[in-house]
């Protein structure tokens, strides 16, 4: 049986780091997925935002709106001509790393804009208790090929956090 | 080999079920997911979740919509999505779906839970939630169960093993 949802590449952090980098993505899927697992490495960040670029695009040329709840209220917010997609937030609490779930739809073709969607969870303990869960759609307004995805943290991803990129296959 | 595997799925019979329960779970995989298709006998759509029999020390937030307006909520420690209840339109089951990322893992385990209650009614319901176990154990055993009432007959649950390799 032909693989559907098949494995591209993982990197698993034995040091902080800023970033993490997917090149040279293979262009014969038909969507992307990319599962994090990821913690803020800044002792009492209670929330730390985490955006994904494409093909070394760092210029204003993405936007986005997101919908979260933090266990009180529902709060949407967006912004446009952000310089990165909105990923999620991440945690920095001792021993919590925040799953987020990036989709990319429709990656590599050449004559449309690109979309995304993520799902994504803040999670913390005391005295920080802000906990947040998140559903974000962005767009990068650019119709070429995605080959490179740039996942950054706001300030450095903490040792152990861990980023699979998946290809799929409609057929 | 695919790397969304079945590990198990689990139909309930007649009579229904308090619970759903999958045990020796491989340590062999990445993540976990969960894909629920149920209706609860209660008057609640809620459904629980536990690892390891384990049902203290889990936290959460919930944003849910309702077709009129979103709310967020943590009242429910191991809410873990929703599917339908007894109170919605006759034989319609609602969807929940729970993705575990590094369950054999020595941190806490994090989860997002993916619901929806969706009948022929003005009011219906989905919702999506971050859950937290606060516990370095790996999961062995996996558990979901309705908050009020039982899995109805016919109601199903499988747990698929992910592997990033």
């Amino acid at each position: 049986m032909d693989k559907t949802y098949e494995p591209i590449a993982a990197q698993t952090l034995g040091s902080a780091a800023a970033s993490v980098t997917f090149s040279s993505i293979p262009q014969t899927y038909t969507d992307l997925v990319l599962i994090c697992s990821v913690q803020d490495n800044t002792t009492g960040q209670i929330q730390s935002n985490v955006q994904i670029q494409f093909n070394n695009d760092t210029g204003s040329n993405y936007s986005w709106t997101g919908i979260y709840g933090n266990g009180t209220s529902a709060v949407s917010h967006r912004q446009n001509n952000s310089t990165g997609a909105w990923a999620g937030y991440m945690s920095s609490a001792s021993g919590v790393f925040s799953p987020i779930v990036f989709q990319i739809i429709n990656y590599s073709n050449t004559t449309t804009f690109k979309t995304t969607i993520s799902r994504a969870n803040l999670g913390t303990l005391n005295p920080n208790t802000t906990t947040i869960t998140e559903g974000v759609v962005s767009l990068w307004r650019n119709t070429n090929a995605i080959s490179t995805v740039k996942i950054n943290g706001a300030i450095s991803f903490a040792t152990g956090s861990t980023f699979v990129l998946y290809g799929i296959k409609a057929a | 080999m695919a790397t969304h595997n079945l590990i198990q799925t689990v139909t309930v019979g007649a009579g229904g079920a308090a619970s759903i329960e999958f045990t020796s779970i491989p340590q062999t995989y990445t993540d976990l997911l969960v894909v629920c298709n149920g209706r609860t006998s209660g008057s609640g759509n809620g459904i629980n979740i536990s690892f390891n029999g384990n049902t203290s020390n889990y936290s959460n937030r919930a944003l849910q919509g309702n077709g009129s307006n979103a709310s967020s909520y943590g009242t429910y420690n191991r809410n873990a999505g929703m599917v339908t209840d007894s109170n919605q339109t006759a034989s319609v089951f609602g969807s929940t779906s729970i993705y575990v990322p590094n369950y054999t893992g020595s941190t806490f385990k994090s989860y997002s839970a993916d619901g929806v209650s969706e009948h022929n009614a003005t009011t219906a319901y989905m919702n999506i939630v971050a859950g937290l176990w606060s516990d370095v154990a790996a999961i062995t055993s996996l558990t979901i169960s309705p908050m009020f009432g039982n899995f109805v007959y016919h109601s199903s649950a499988s747990l698929y093993g992910i592997k990033n390799t």
